[in-house]
Formats: structure tokens, C-alpha cells, sequence
């Protein structure tokens, strides 16, 4: 699974590199973020692509793991 | 469907205080616009002497102020910054331009169509233009580079300053212009327009309401989330204006604005470009300055600069219509625009290279 750190991006690049992830590795992404807006957003753009979603969340960082089902 | 039920409240919400605080005394179709107070701070700051539109608006103030109280609650509050931050106040003076060839921010803009100025859909298909070329640059790559964590008290220093200057506005020293007559002069009374923005700072923070970002997101993920927030502050607007009898059709003779479609239009298409490669609208910028983003604190100042030029150098529209000075700044801010999006987008320049 392809590992996306999108920490210190700003709104919306973290759901365009998830987005591209996903392009690259249809299978699935793991998307690290850290602040709330990325988590939200990011978390709404794997749903939205068919993905299941579960989260780990370390502190300040969050971890979004997305698979296709 | 908690998040939508979000977005919906706030964005009702914003539009429902926004003709409320015209009702108290604001300018019509103007209960907010953050392009036109930050311009009035600018003006009663003495940045600029344009003797109409000078005063320090508590609204912006409230939205800073909202925007803290709500991350902090939230442990959301971060102090971050170091994006690109000369190239952010950059985009922020163009931002401003734009809008004051229109004369709003995009949340007037939907403001103004919920009071039945039939000028803002001119704006809004420009908005929207602009918008798809900022998003075509995102596609190739377009992203001003990471933010790095900065000392928390340098977070705090915006709020701060927000927290000056409403006391300011209270002192009312005699160094501070108020303006006695035009747009300036019409204010909803200083405490109730700082709540507003207090309340509708906090809800912008919780629900992330952006109006840039309601586009952007339907064309960039198909996802509508933000794009409700935009439509329910219309929609509100809109049906609070039939109820208090402001609303009133039409393209002439609206308040605060002026016929001219074209440069309608292209102010607006600068504003959305600009506003893309910020990551949000003049509001969103306003609240994550008030979460500690200095690179938004930033972005603040380049509006507050960019109001004073636009008044300054003759930029600005009135309802006489656009400037030939503005029209001329809008040409040269499209072609800085454009040199910023080549210069950042990751895959024209590799492609070149």
C-alpha cells in the first residue's frame, strides 16, 4: 500500500495527493495528516472513491488507512 | 450526513445574520463583506484617504477572535507558517484588487444575488472561471510548499492584534478616521457586530465553510460538501431579504455596486484564480489566521495592503463603474498570476527542465 505523508500541506493538497495515490496504487493508500481539516477531507475523499477507511490516530498525527473493498 | 447537517447550519446561519446586521445598520447587501472591511480598516487605519469607507469593522475582528476561541476549545489551534509567505501576500493584493473592481468578496458576491443584484451572477460566472484555471494549475502540480510548526506564541500574536485593535475602535482616538457619510458610516452597533462575527467565526472555523472551496471541490472530487455551505448562505439570504423587504431585482441602481458586467466579470475571475492557489477565500484566510496560520496572518496583511492601494492608486470601482487605473491592474495582476502559477506548478516546470 502506498504511503502519502501530507504533513505541513495545506488545504487541498492533501486530498490531491491522496487523490493521486490512489491513482497510482488503486489497491489502496495510507495517508498520514496532521490537522483536523486534512483528517476530515481526506477521510470524505477515500469514502467517496470506494475505499474502507479506518484511522490511527499518534498525537499530533493521524494515520488514514484507505482500502479498496 | 452530520457534517452536511454542519454546513448547512453555518452557512444558514451566515446568511441569516449577515441581513440581520444590514437591518442594525450595516450597507445593504453588505451584513459581510471581507473585502470591504478590511478596506474600511485600512481606511480607518489612515492606510488610505478615501473618506467613505474608513472605519474599523468589529466584524472582522469577531471572525479573528471567533476563529480562536473555537480551535482552542477544539484543540485544533496550531501556530504554523513558512508557506511561500511573500508569495501568499502577494496573491492577497491581487485577491483584493479583483475584488474591488466588483466590489465584494465572494461571500458578498452571494450576499448581493440573495438581495437580487442581478450584477453578482457576472461575478459569479467570472468566480467560477477563475476558479477552473487555478484548479487546472493544481492539476499540474500547482502547491506553494509545506508549512513547519512555529513557536506557539507567535499563533497567538494575530489574535492579539485583533484584540488591539477592536480596543482601538473603542478609545477611538482622534488619530483614526470614521467616515461620516457613504458605505463607512453605515454600521450595525459595535457590540452586536462583534458577536456576529464572533458567532459566525466560530461556526467558519468548526464547519471549514470556504467559498472558493465549494467549487474547487465539486470540480477537483465531485464532493459537495463545502458547495452547501455556498448555496444554504444564498438561500437564507435570499428569503430574509423577501421577509425585511430589502430584496429588490434588478441590475440598476444597486447598492454599492455597478453595472458593468465585463469588468464584473474579470475582477471576480482574479479573485477566484488567486484565491485557489491561497487555499481559500478572504473569510477562510481570516479564520485560520485566528487557528495560528501566520501564513494566513500574512495573507490578512497583503488584503489589508491591498485595499489601501486599491484606494490609493485609484483601482477600486465605485457605482459610477471600474477605473481605467483598475482595469489596467487587473491586466497586470492576471499576467502576476499566471507567473505565479507556472513558477509553482511542479509538473510544468519538470517538464520544462
Amino acid at each position: 500500500m502506498k504511503k502519502i505523508d501530507t504533513c505541513g500541506m495545506s488545504c487541498p493538497q492533501p486530498v490531491l495527493m491522496a487523490k493521486k495515490g490512489l491513482e497510482q496504487s488503486p489497491e489502496g493508500v495510507e495517508v498520514i495528516v496532521d490537522n483536523t481539516t486534512a483528517k476530515t477531507n481526506v477521510e470524505r475523499f477515500l469514502i467517496s472513491a470506494g475505499c474502507a477507511v479506518s484511522v490511527e490516530d499518534h498525537g499530533e498525527l493521524t494515520i488514514l488507512k484507505g482500502k479498496k473493498a | 450526513m452530520e457534517g452536511k447537517k454542519g454546513i448547512i447550519i453555518s452557512g444558514s446561519v451566515v446568511g441569516a445574520i449577515a441581513v440581520l446586521l444590514v437591518y442594525l445598520g450595516n450597507p445593504a447587501n453588505m451584513g459581510f463583506c471581507i473585502a470591504c472591511f478590511v478596506r474600511d480598516i485600512a481606511g480607518g487605519l489612515g492606510l488610505h484617504r478615501a473618506g467613505v469607507v474608513q472605519y474599523l469593522r468589529p466584524e472582522v475582528m469577531g471572525l479573528v477572535l471567533g476563529a480562536f476561541i473555537m480551535a482552542t476549545k477544539n484543540k485544533e489551534f496550531q501556530a504554523k507558517g513558512g508557506s511561500s509567505p511573500t508569495t501568499r501576500f502577494v496573491l492577497s493584493v491581487v485577491v483584493m484588487i479583483g475584488a474591488l473592481v466588483f466590489l465584494g468578496c465572494p461571500l458578498r458576491m452571494i450576499l448581493r444575488l440573495g438581495g437580487g443584484d442581478l450584477n453578482a451572477i457576472f461575478a459569479i460566472a467570472g468566480f467560477v472561471a477563475g476558479i477552473f484555471v487555478g484548479v487546472f494549475f493544481l492539476d499540474k502540480g500547482f502547491n506553494l510548499q509545506r508549512n513547519y510548526k512555529q513557536p506557539k506564541y507567535d499563533g497567538y500574536v494575530f489574535p492579539a492584534l485583533n484584540v488591539g485593535l477592536f480596543i482601538l475602535l473603542l478609545a477611538a482616538p482622534a488619530f483614526l478616521f470614521f467616515s461620516e457619510s457613504g458605505p463607512g458610516a453605515a454600521r450595525a452597533p459595535i457590540w452586536i457586530a462583534l458577536a456576529a462575527g464572533l458567532i459566525v467565526g466560530g461556526l467558519s472555523q468548526k464547519s471549514r465553510l470556504c467559498m472558493v472551496g465549494g467549487t474547487r471541490d465539486m470540480i477537483l472530487f465531485k464532493d459537495n460538501y463545502l458547495f452547501l455551505g455556498f448555496l444554504s448562505i444564498l438561500v437564507v439570504s435570499f428569503i430574509l431579504n423577501m421577509a425585511f423587504g430589502f430584496f429588490d431585482l434588478g441590475f440598476e441602481g444597486q447598492p454599492v455596486a455597478h453595472t458593468n458586467g465585463l469588468w464584473n466579470f474579470l475582477g471576480m475571475t482574479l479573485v477566484g484564480w488567486a484565491s485557489v492557489l491561497l487555499g481559500g477565500c478572504p473569510l477562510r484566510q481570516l479564520i485560520l489566521a485566528g487557528e495560528g496560520n501566520s501564513d494566513s496572518a500574512v495573507s490578512v496583511f497583503g488584503m489589508l495592503v491591498g485595499g489601501a492601494i486599491a484606494h490609493n492608486f485609484g483601482l477600486a470601482a465605485s457605482p459610477a463603474g471600474p477605473t481605467l487605473n483598475g482595469q489596467i491592474a487587473v491586466g497586470i495582476c492576471a499576467l502576476i498570476l499566471l507567473a505565479i502559477s507556472w513558477k509553482n506548478s511542479e509538473f510544468l516546470i519538470k517538464n520544462k527542465g
